[in-house]
């Protein structure tokens, strides 16, 4: 019986907010189901989130359909482009983007995709990159951990090569003079595996992926890769803060296909600021460490121009 | 002691009113979910997260967990009847028990695979209570080498089977291993293998498609091409105590299956790469190995049931393991499962059973009753089942063709994925009629994406040395292992020659 009512009173909240969000809405509104890509496999970071961003959406009755969560992870999400410049409905198609956004059309100039003609929709977030060992290494600062890697012979893991954790190791190797092995995994929830289990020395996972293990004192955050120190290891010293100016971040946004109509791009701009601004994303961005990064559309373009550029550098010294 | 404390309270929790109603609504959803090709729990936990919501965490959770449950059980039902395999995690059920029905005992073999789907799913659960924290560490201990030592032992008991022609079963490996490494690659993110720029295929070959192709169209054309047009049907009874006669001997003949499959199937489950498809394939593959007589597998014996069945539930639980225990998910199903308890504000990980402990045992006290409903439910509707059974050749052909092409369509909604399908379905029906075993490419295609970027792992952490397989503690044995089934067919040879050329000398 409590059920009932309280699935009853739910239902009506809801509805009350579906309301009075629809009545200043666009002209525009979902007439199917909506296509939710994301370009990354289940249960890595991106999928998290987009499933998140789903919840909300469901719980809070914010669509007139629904978001359905699709994932294309193939080829460093270059199926999730190829798919979404081929949609025969650009209206009802969005993509769950991460930085393999800019880097993936960049590493594969044949794919012939140019982001410039994808439409934005919300900039949910930045998330940050941390260095982890494990704890019996007995490496507790980053000085350290510099010394050990001289040493030779160090090998740490991440995802696909020319994807975001090699851009950072690539980083650490140039700027600090390091030779260090490098092995690709699938995913960062791969990579905190294997450093728990001591298959790898090192990673350089989100907050997000190395969270469990932290928790349960398995593996210690040596530096942080952001522009202040993070508030969920207030301890950790940023980069910057040991004298290089390098910050890197995975971008969590949402993007529209190319070719969407101006008032489907309203509505799903409309849609996701609604997300963003609800108590729950604020908890998530809080718990999972993210960086609020809101942008409106004009905005985001600019940003997409500086990290095509800022991409280049990296896959440039990398030599990709 | 504190354990049977903690898991009586679990059950408890998941004897209230609300929870038994969503375990029997869940496994009932789950068991038709599995049954449909191409619709598995993968698809059947995504679409029904979002129901989740309504109700608290822990009830939530065990909903899905009860229809992750039920579709194991329902993977097995088409698979048998229509020889299509249900869900990924069946493909292997389709080996024996397509030809058991066809034979006219498809209950018997529908009977075995709910039994070892019971005592799979209870074994898997004795174990999981006892040993969760310990089996944890375990996985921990599995890196890229000692997986792909795994994977090789999955080939070796695929090659070194007695019976079936070793050149015809490695080319077939081959054409699965092939099929497998189309799209692109993980490691580097290029495209391979794109054949005339087609771009369905940059997301490579779904197994499932290759799977249905297979057992659904190439079994269908077979079964056209050797009635010759007559009308036939399949002789399938049922009474009560039909049911229990079948249970006595599919337990006699499929007892052996059914250990291995809830043993071999749970560890595989438990390890982050694998899951419940390659789990039910190798115990499939050993059951065989370990027969009195592997002929008769294949030709419908109920232990080649018993093992993928036993194990697919065993695995499944198993796969929640590493999902709880390292926040890591053992199979794609709980990968969403993960993201589900990650919307309810639980964070999965080393730190849930000291966090979380009503959560954590109310999750698994309902897969012990999950378990129980999911036996029950299906042996209510295995009559209907056969029943299906007993329609004309001519109303099932169109039935399976239809859900064939469904089933080939759903996993990437691609029309490309359908016209793939149907070629394979035509590949197969002539490699049958060459005496090609189709089996070991499936399993390739399956275990293909697993071993070759463990491979590739391996060789960079040893700058390309072949030694890392047999000098690490656990990965050692187990590449002896599987080199010595790989070889066995070869020194069984060389021992019968030598030992006709002694008596031909004497």
């Amino acid at each position: 019986m409590t059920l009932t009512k309280r699935m009853f009173v739910q239902m009506a909240g809801a509805a009350a907010l579906a309301g009075a969000f629809a009545a200043p809405a666009a002209a525009f509104e979902p007439t199917k189901p909506v296509d939710f890509v994301i370009m990354a496999g289940a249960g890595g970071g991106a999928d998290q989130i987009a499933r998140f961003l789903q919840s909300v959406a469901e719980k809070k009755d914010l669509t007139s359909r629904p978001l359905v969560p699709n994932n294309k992870g193939g080829g460093s999400g270059a199926e999730a482009l190829i798919a979404l410049k081929g949609t025969s409905d650009p209206d009802h198609t969005i993509l769950v983007t991460l930085n393999s956004f800019f880097t993936t059309p960049l590493r594969q100039e044949n794919l012939g995709i140019d982001i410039q003609t994808f439409t934005p929709v919300a900039m949910m977030g930045v998330d940050p990159f941390v260095l982890w060992v494990h704890k019996d290494s007995g490496i507790t600062t980053f000085e350290d951990w510099l010394a050990k890697v001289k040493e030779g012979g160090y090998i740490m893991g991440g995802t696909g090569k020319g994807q975001e954790d090699s851009l950072v190791i690539t980083f650490l190797e140039q700027n600090y003079d390091l030779d260090i092995k490098y092995i690709p995994y699938k995913g960062g929830g791969a990579v905190a595996k294997d450093l728990a289990g001591q298959q790898i020395m090192a990673s350089v996972n989100n907050p997000a992926e190395a969270k469990g293990f932290y928790a349960s004192g398995d593996v210690v955050p040596l530096v942080a890769f952001s522009d202040e120190r993070l508030a969920a290891f207030p301890d950790v010293p940023t980069v910057k803060e040991l004298g290089k100016d390098f910050s890197y971040y995975n971008q969590r946004a949402v993007v529209g296909a190319p070719g969407m109509s101006d008032e489907a791009a309203a509505y799903y701009q409309e849609l996701f600021k609604t997300i963003y601004d609800t108590q729950e994303w604020q908890d998530y961005m809080t718990s999972e460490s993210l960086s609020p990064l809101w942008m409106g559309p004009d905005e985001q373009k600019a940003y997409w121009n500086t990290q095509v550029e800022r991409h280049k550098e990296l896959l440039a010294a990398m030599g990709e | 002691m504190e354990i049977l404390g903690l898991l009586t309270d679990g059950v408890l929790v998941s004897l209230m009113p609300i929870n038994i109603i969503l375990i029997l609504i869940g496994v009932t959803l789950g068991l038709f979910i599995g049954a449909m090709p191409g619709l598995g729990s993968v698809n059947g936990v995504a679409i029904l997260l979002p129901i989740t919501f309504l109700v608290p965490p822990g009830s939530a959770i065990i909903f899905l967990a009860a229809i992750y449950y039920g579709a194991m059980y329902g993977g097995a039902i088409s698979s048998i009847t229509l020889g299509i395999p249900g869900a990924s995690t069946a493909v292997a059920t389709t080996f024996d028990g397509r030809p058991l029905a066809l034979s006219g005992r498809a209950s018997l073999a529908l009977v075995t695979a709910a039994i070892a789907s019971f005592i799979g799913g209870t074994v898997s659960n004795v174990l999981f209570t006892i040993f969760a924290p310990l089996l944890a560490t375990v996985a921990l201990a599995f890196g890229p080498p000692e997986i792909f030592a795994l994977m090789l032992l999955a080939f070796a008991t695929f090659v070194g089977l007695g019976g079936d022609d070793i050149p015809k079963t490695i080319l077939s490996i081959c054409l699965g291993l092939v099929f497998a490494a189309v799209g692109f690659d993980e490691i580097s993110g290029a495209p391979r293998l794109v054949f005339f720029d087609i771009t369905g295929f940059l997301h490579g070959i779904n197994f499932l498609v290759l799977a249905i192709g297979v057992y659904g169209i190439g079994e269908m054309i077979w079964t056209i091409e050797s009635t010759r047009g007559e009308i036939t049907t399949t002789e399938a009874r049922m009474s009560l105590k039909g049911i229990i006669t079948d249970s006595k001997e599919g337990m006699r003949r499929g007892w052996k299956g059914t250990a291995i499959g809830s043993f071999l199937g749970f560890f595989v489950g438990i390890l982050p790469a694998a899951g419940a498809t390659p789990g039910s394939l190798m115990s499939y593959g050993v059951a065989k190995l370990m027969a009195k007589n592997p002929k008769e597998f294949g030709k419908g014996h109920p232990g080649g049931v018993a093992a993928p069945e036993a194990a697919n539930n065993s695995a499944s639980t198993g796969a929640m393991l590493p999902m709880l225990t390292l926040g890591i998910p053992g199979s794609p199903t709980t990968a969403i499962l993960l993201g589900g308890m990650v919307i309810w504000g639980l964070t999965p990980g080393p730190r849930l059973f000291t966090d979380q402990p009503e959560f954590v045992w109310g999750l698994i006290g309902s897969f012990y009753i999950s378990n129980i409903f999911a036996l029950i439910v299906n042996l209510a509707f295995i009559p209907l089942f056969i029943w299906m059974l007993r329609m004309p050749f001519t109303v099932l052909a169109p039935l399976i063709f239809v859900l064939s092409v469904v089933g080939g369509y759903a996993a990437t909604q691609d029309m490309h994925d359908v016209w793939l399908m149907l070629g394979f379905g035509f590949g197969a029906f002539f490699l049958r009629k060459l005496d090609y075993p189709l089996a070991p490419a499936v399993l390739a295609i399956v275990l293909g994406p697993i071993a070759e970027p463990t491979l590739r792992q391996s060789l960079l952490l040893s700058s390309g040395d072949a030694t890392i397989f047999f000098t690490r503690p656990i990965a050692g044995p187990i590449t002896i292992i599987a080199i010595i089934l790989i070889l066995l067919p070869l020194f069984k040879l060389i021992a019968g020659k030598m030992r006709r050329a002694g008596t031909t000398q004497a």
